[in-house]
């Protein structure tokens, strides 16, 4: 498995999304016709596709990323470790996303 | 001083100075503010799912409530920092000249800077209720 990439293609795509995040506080600090704005992108299907990728970034990442801290503290390193914790991230970065979106949905009806 | 004739050996002269000449505080700082965001991320969640679905007047009152406003302070400190940090660990593998890397570098911390104060500067201002 590559997917140290992957951790890194992630953190690159996080940090670009940023300007999304630091876009949508300062709408809702200008006041209501900037806020609509944000409002009408996210809910567009190319700001959909882009927050649902920023959120898989971002879950991946952070499962990614706690492998990685296994790894600081001296763990994980035989190969069956090293697949299983690889592995783990992958799908536990899918399935968050996932998590997330059926929540999403469910409180705030897609928006 | 450090030349071909000094005293000191080659692993001396660079012990303690990463590649960024700061040694080991990025390491550092890296993993505190991942750790910081593992804790931050379900709360962080939890405040974008409330704001789900709401006008600009409702999601600013969420917003602008001192438990809400704390926890999203702490997630773009620890967040910037951490991106700040990872960027500039992306530029100084990729980009070998050094006038391009020190620019590069110089561009990221500018970036990293103002993604915060603005992000910051919201919140507050949500905060005070203006």
């Amino acid at each position: 498995m590559a997917l140290s990439i992957v951790h890194r293609a992630t953190g690159i795509a996080l940090y670009f999304g940023t300007l999304l995040l630091a876009w949508w506080l300062i709408a809702a600090a200008s006041g209501p016709s900037a806020y609509a704005n944000v409002q009408a992108f996210t809910g567009s299907l190319i700001g959909k596709l882009i927050v649902f990728g920023y959120t898989w970034s971002l879950m991946h990442h952070l499962f990614s990323g706690i492998r990685h801290l296994v790894w600081d503290l001296g763990y994980g390193f035989k190969a069956n470790e090293r697949e299983a914790l690889t592995w783990g991230a992958l799908i536990a970065g899918i399935s968050a996303t996932v998590l997330v979106w059926i929540i999403a949905y469910a409180v705030g009806g897609g928006r | 001083m450090s030349g071909p004739s000094s005293m000191r050996t080659p692993l001396a002269r660079v012990r303690n100075l990463g590649s960024s000449h700061s040694g080991t505080k990025d390491f550092w700082r890296q993993r505190l503010t991942a750790v910081a965001m593992v804790l931050l991320i379900v709360p962080v969640i939890v405040v974008v799912i409330m704001l789900l679905g709401r006008n600009h007047a409702g999601a600013a009152q969420i917003l602008g409530s001192i438990p809400i406003a704390i926890i999203l302070l702490l997630f773009i400190v620890a967040s910037v920092w951490h991106m700040k940090i990872g960027m500039q660990v992306v530029i100084e593998d990729y980009i070998h000249n050094e006038k391009l890397k020190l620019a590069s570098v110089m561009a990221n911390n500018f970036f990293c800077i103002a993604v915060a104060m603005a992000s910051i500067y919201a919140i507050l201002k949500l905060s005070s209720g203006v």
